[in-house]
């Protein structure tokens, strides 16, 4: 097991960003272990959510960036919620994996994957184009038939169009895309 | 006049961010300043001797003491120039540590501060008049306010003492929360078999007088002479009459009537005694649920009693008591376990809080001491207790350690062991706390004898699924996630202020902070004391406690007031307001603004009206003086010559800075 060097390896800038990024202080933390207690995702998570947080404390940056967790995470919020001390766990997350993608982290390239579909579907037709974004992702990982066994129900609902269905603010929608990048590259 | 000023370096305290040199040197260019030096440390033997020799040497009749707060150390430096022959109230303190260099950093800016604070002292003191105390009977009854552990032990320790005791309690018995338990930790001993013999001997003592479902309504006056209003409400028993045979209870139709005493476990009947040892063992009818007084028909337990006690007129009697000083012990309540959804407290009948496990757990609880499921009666297997439930939660507001439930929780898995040998009891916690005599040797006997299997971790959810009750929380030592199937889940509640706490406080005129939990007159120094005069606390209503340190505050609360009453009269502050009958017209807006009373309406020798202060009710709050349409009250030690005197010293120096 690696272990910590809480001095050396303790990135303070690191834990200052985060702690910017997401207007949480990560040192109201006191470890009672109700976030990773309520977490449905646990079962996957390579590093629980209370010892992200821990990890975190210990400004433990590579170790975090690197982590499964961060892009299993659902944002369900249950983390969030039960928080005794009102940190929004949840949105720490959140700013972690920004920050991974930032550095060119992804520990589980198929979520990031379909992230980047889903947006990029937006960016192209103001809304998700399903078929599009499953087509795109299941082409890209090489896993054919993920969700293919839920075609014939939602097919005979309706609920699936084989022809994007653009909608009216499509230009400002894609404004927003660009206006975003552009502040990435000045923030960089 | 003669004024000496005494600059103190509190060590680097204050020298530290102030020069004090100079603000010594500067204060002899104020009025009157015939003498400065600046001391180490004024309030050490030297120091205070360099102010007594600097009396005698420089004849001084004045003296500014600038260094802390004079709640610090104003009675030490008045006592000081007491011996070398000055009046007590002819000193001034300027606060330039708590006011100044703890809380600036600026040295120049510091030393500006604190020169102009000495100013302003100086100024004040120019005008200062020897004032001499008066002295005044007190009447030597304590009154003390709930008979828990805490209050009992005041109560026992102030009548043996010698002192006439009054013992107020709001139920129909004392005992208060210690009766409900048990056993006790950590030498795991009947908690009514300790507890008992006390309660006996309060019953006993020829100087306790016991007023039970009793509160006290009013209070008025101040320290020696309290007058309290005690409001005894309606039991439709007369206590007198009522022996306390049972016979009402055992024949009352009406049996599903709420049993507070055991928490709401099991039911009682209308009139009922709450617990085989009650003291004073009256029976109580509780109107809610008596038939007679929902439908208006019944009367069986009048009929039964054999000696005609049962009164279904009876009323709500107020007496008024003068005594010298009150004890409030009024305890705490425990945590609403149904706020915390997640836990399934009032959802799940076998989700229970600590304490209505206790009541099962005892003998004489409504289960006969065995331990049952409240579902269907059958014995648990799998026991989880959850731990800090409603205690160091900052999103409930309760950021605060009920520092007892560790050890309870440990006792009542040890307990559990006892009574259910194929049991096995689990137990969600945060960090034990543990800092006692035993303690900590306590909760490893629950883990290592008794075979409890600690959890480190917080529980997310409980949900029903089978017949069972699925806990859910996190193991964080193992870094995941831990569920337990429950047969029964114990929330081990924490503590907070008693309900009607802070009324209580408003009537005694004392502190209370945001919780709810009565203010000490310091959190170190002055633990049972509060800042108003003759109060006294004890046990939990100051903040959460166990029984030793609740025993402990009701024995040193008796003392503090055994050593109040030690003397026969008492002396009163003379810096108190004083009405110039000269200017009073008589309109007596002071009467009417005074929180006190200490003022009353008088008749001239010429037949007009005015007003006059009673000198040993008068607290000196100053607000008559504020509201006197024309200066006839005035506050002695606070005059309005004085406070415009400094107000004078702080502006026309501003006025030299920037516009000389």
């Amino acid at each position: 097991m690696e272990i910590l060097t809480m001095n050396k390896g303790c990135d303070a800038s690191f834990i200052e960003a985060v702690k910017q990024e997401s207007g949480q202080d990560p040192a109201q933390c006191y470890q009672c272990g109700n976030c990773t207690a309520g977490c449905p995702y646990t079962f996957a998570y390579d590093i629980p959510v209370n010892q992200i947080m821990r990890l975190l404390q210990a400004g433990q940056k590579e170790r975090i960036l690197k982590s499964k967790s961060l892009w299993l995470c659902a944002t369900c919020e249950s983390c969030t919620t039960r928080c005794p001390q009102g940190i929004d766990v949840a949105l720490i997350m959140d700013v972690l994996r920004h920050m991974a993608r930032r550095e060119g982290h992804a520990s589980v390239k198929n979520v990031k994957t379909f992230y980047d579909g889903f947006l990029e579907s937006v960016k192209r037709h103001g809304r998700v184009f399903e078929v599009g974004v499953a087509a795109n992702y299941n082409l890209k990982t090489g896993r054919f038939w993920t969700g293919a066994d839920l075609a014939p129900k939602a097919l005979s609902m309706g609920k699936l169009e084989f022809r994007p269905h653009e909608i009216k603010g499509r230009e400002e929608i894609t404004r927003i895309f660009r206006r975003h990048l552009q502040r990435e590259e000045a923030g960089k | 006049m003669r004024i000496g000023v005494f600059v103190c370096h509190c060590g680097s305290n204050i020298a530290g961010t102030v020069d004090v040199v100079s603000v010594a040197e500067a204060s002899k260019m104020f009025p009157d300043v015939v003498y400065a030096t600046d001391e180490v440390y004024t309030c050490s033997e030297p120091g205070q001797k360099a102010i007594q020799d600097a009396v005698r040497e420089h004849r001084l009749d004045g003296v500014v003491v600038a260094s802390c707060s004079p709640r610090m150390h104003e009675n030490t430096f008045r006592r000081a120039i007491e011996k070398a022959g000055l009046n007590r109230y002819m000193l001034e303190m300027a606060n330039i540590r708590e006011h100044v260099s703890w809380i600036g950093k600026d040295k120049e800016k510091n030393t500006f501060k604190s020169t102009e604070l000495v100013h302003m002292a100086v100024e004040k003191l120019r005008r200062n008049q020897p004032l001499v105390p008066k002295t005044f009977e007190i009447d030597k009854t304590v009154l003390v306010v709930g008979g828990g552990v805490a209050g009992i032990q005041a109560a026992l320790d102030c009548a043996d003492g010698g002192l006439d005791v009054i013992l107020v309690e709001r139920e129909s018995s004392i005992g208060g929360k210690m009766a409900k338990l048990d056993k006790t930790f950590p030498t795991v001993d009947c908690s009514t078999c300790i507890l008992g013999p006390k309660m006996v001997d309060v019953a006993q003592h020829p100087n306790i007088t016991l007023m039970t479902s009793s509160e006290v309504d009013e209070v008025n006056g101040y320290v020696g002479n309290f007058e309290v209003t005690i409001r005894r409400k309606a039991t439709y028993v007369n206590n007198d009459l009522c022996t306390g045979c049972g016979l009402c209870s055992a024949k009352c139709p009406s049996k599903k009537a709420l049993d507070k005493f055991n928490e709401g476990v099991g039911q009682t009947t209308a009139i009922n005694i709450p617990f085989p040892q009650a003291i004073p063992k009256k029976a109580a009818i509780d109107p809610e649920y008596c038939i007679k007084f929902t439908k208006g028909k019944c009367g069986v337990c009048a009929k039964v009693c054999p000696t005609g006690a049962v009164n279904y007129e009876q009323q709500d009697e107020l007496k008024t008591v003068k005594v010298g000083a009150v004890i409030a012990a009024t305890g705490y309540s425990l945590f609403d376990h149904t706020r915390l959804e997640q836990y399934g407290g009032g959802r799940y009948p076998d989700v229970v809080t600590s304490l209505q496990y206790e009541r099962m757990l005892s003998a004489s609880g409504p289960t006969g001491g065995h331990i049952k499921r409240p579902s269907n009666g059958e014995e648990p297997k799998n026991i989880v207790f959850i731990q800090c439930v409603g205690s160091r939660d900052k999103s409930i507001d309760r950021p605060y350690c009920s520092g007892f439930c560790c050890m309870y929780t440990a006792k009542q898995a040890i307990l559990t062991k006892d009574h259910l040998p194929d049991s096995q009891s689990y137990v969600f916690y945060m960090d034990i706390r543990a800092p006692g005599k035993l303690y900590d040797e306590f909760t490893r006997r629950a883990m290592e004898e008794y075979g409890a299997r600690y959890v480190r971790g917080r529980v997310s959810m409980v949900y029903p699924k089978d017949g069972k009750l699925m806990v859910r929380g996190a193991d964080t030592l193992a870094g995941t996630q831990m569920e337990v199937d429950a047969d029964l889940v114990v929330l081990a509640v924490g503590a907070e202020a008693e309900t009607g706490a802070p009324q209580l406080a408003e009537k005694l005129r004392i502190s209370y902070d945001k919780y709810g939990f009565f203010l000490e007159g310091h959190p170190k120094l002055r633990p049972v004391e509060t800042n108003t005069a003759g109060v006294f606390l004890a046990g939990s209503c100051q903040g959460p406690k166990d029984i030793p340190s609740s025993v402990g505050q009701g024995s040193a609360a008796a003392a503090k007031v055994l050593a109040l009453f030690a003397k026969d009269m008492l002396e009163s502050d003379p810096a108190v307001a004083e009405v110039n009958q000269r200017r009073c017209v008589g309109c007596l807006k002071c009467v009417r603004t005074c929180p006190f009373g200490a003022i009353k309406e008088i008749e001239a020798r010429d037949g007009s009206t005015k007003a006059e202060v009673i000198d040993t009710v008068c607290q000196g709050c100053g607000i008559c003086s504020v509201t006197c349409p024309h200066g006839a009250i005035q506050l002695k030690h606070f005059t309005d010559n004085q406070i415009l005197a400094e107000v004078d010293a702080l502006c026309l120096s501003w006025m030299d800075e920037n516009y000389a």
